[in-house]
């Protein structure tokens, strides 16, 4: 695409951006961000499918139910709930920085540096989010007492 | 496909005249505008969710039978789990819809797709909804 002639269209190609021969879109900050807000967003919708039945199991019996929340105690699930909060927060952080560009006027203007604060946002949640969610894990597993 | 240079990278302009006017309805308008709406309200309810069930207080490792009981005691809580199940639900169903057309070549794979997708959205509305309404903490007893 970006070897289109510039005499047929009208858009700017980024000088240097375009390796091989620059048939490939390798996209700016803003597929990246959409990129990974369809992942999250689909990735969550698969989880809730999943996530509403393991709770349905409150209609069956306190066992069944505490069976099936056993195993989101398990390290390794565990550490896919960090994941799953990670993928969430970004969801969220984007979609209202989705919204922003849309509604409020300087928000295509801003739209780059709104992304970098999201990014520092989810770092300033994530990091003491994760160290509390796998405490325990963590405890558990390694020892202590 | 490949573009090729004969192709112009332009399409009209909204309301030129080369353009059909016809637009038989406002669905995707209000779509597009249910997944901002919703997405507002869901910023409060599942980030809170995650932060209760997952972040404070020991997070997922003192959730049980008993802890459920305690907060769908409490109408506030059945609530808040009801308007976030719908809002979510309905908010990924349609993204969902969204990265099916997107992806689907064929108008049958689209359309199994998109049926796969309507069912699953009301089996987890139905099932959902049904387990908070009638929630019984003495059903082990
Ligand atoms: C937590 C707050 C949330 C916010 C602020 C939010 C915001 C948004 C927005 C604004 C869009 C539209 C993007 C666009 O039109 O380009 C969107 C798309 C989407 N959301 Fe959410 N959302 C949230 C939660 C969720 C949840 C819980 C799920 C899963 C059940 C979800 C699944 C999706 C999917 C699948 C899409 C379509 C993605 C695409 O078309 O690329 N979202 N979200």
């Amino acid at each position: 695409m970006a070897s289109t002639s510039a005499a047929t269209a009208d858009v700017t190609e980024r000088a240097g951006s375009s390796r091989g021969g620059g048939r490939l879109y390798r996209g700016d900050l803003g597929m990246w961000s959409w990129v990974l807000h369809r992942i999250t967003g689909v990735a969550t919708f698969f989880f809730l499918f999943v996530h509403v039945l393991d709770t349905a199991l409150v209609r069956v019996s306190p066992n069944a139910y505490d069976r099936a929340i056993e195993l989101y105690k398990n390290p390794v699930v565990n550490l896919m709930e960090v994941g799953l909060v990670g993928a969430v927060l970004y969801h969220a952080l984007n979609g209202v920085r989705v919204m922003l560009v849309d509604f409020w006027s300087k928000g295509t203007k801003y739209q780059r540096g709104m992304f970098w604060t999201i990014v520092g946002v989810w770092l300033v949640v994530m990091i003491p989010g994760a160290y509390f969610m796998l405490q325990r894990t963590i405890t558990d597993l390694f020892g202590g007492n | 496909m490949a573009l090729t240079t004969e192709q112009p990278l332009t399409i009209d302009k909204p309301r030129s005249s080369g353009r059909p006017a016809a637009r038989r309805s406002n669905f995707e308008l209000y779509s597009w505008l249910f997944m901002r709406l919703s997405g507002l309200l869901l910023v409060v309810l599942v980030l809170g969710h995650l932060l209760i069930m997952n972040i404070l207080d020991d997070g997922v490792h003192r959730i049980n039978f008993g802890f459920v009981a305690g907060r769908w005691a409490s109408p506030f809580w059945q609530l808040w789990d009801l308007a976030m199940l719908w809002l979510a639900e309905i908010h990924g169903t349609n993204g969902l819809r969204t990265v099916i057309n997107d992806y689907a070549r064929k108008d049958a794979t689209r359309f199994w797709l998109k049926m796969l997708l309507y069912t699953s959205m009301v089996l987890i509305l139905a099932v959902g909804t049904f387990v908070i309404f009638t929630f019984d903490p003495n059903i082990g007893d």
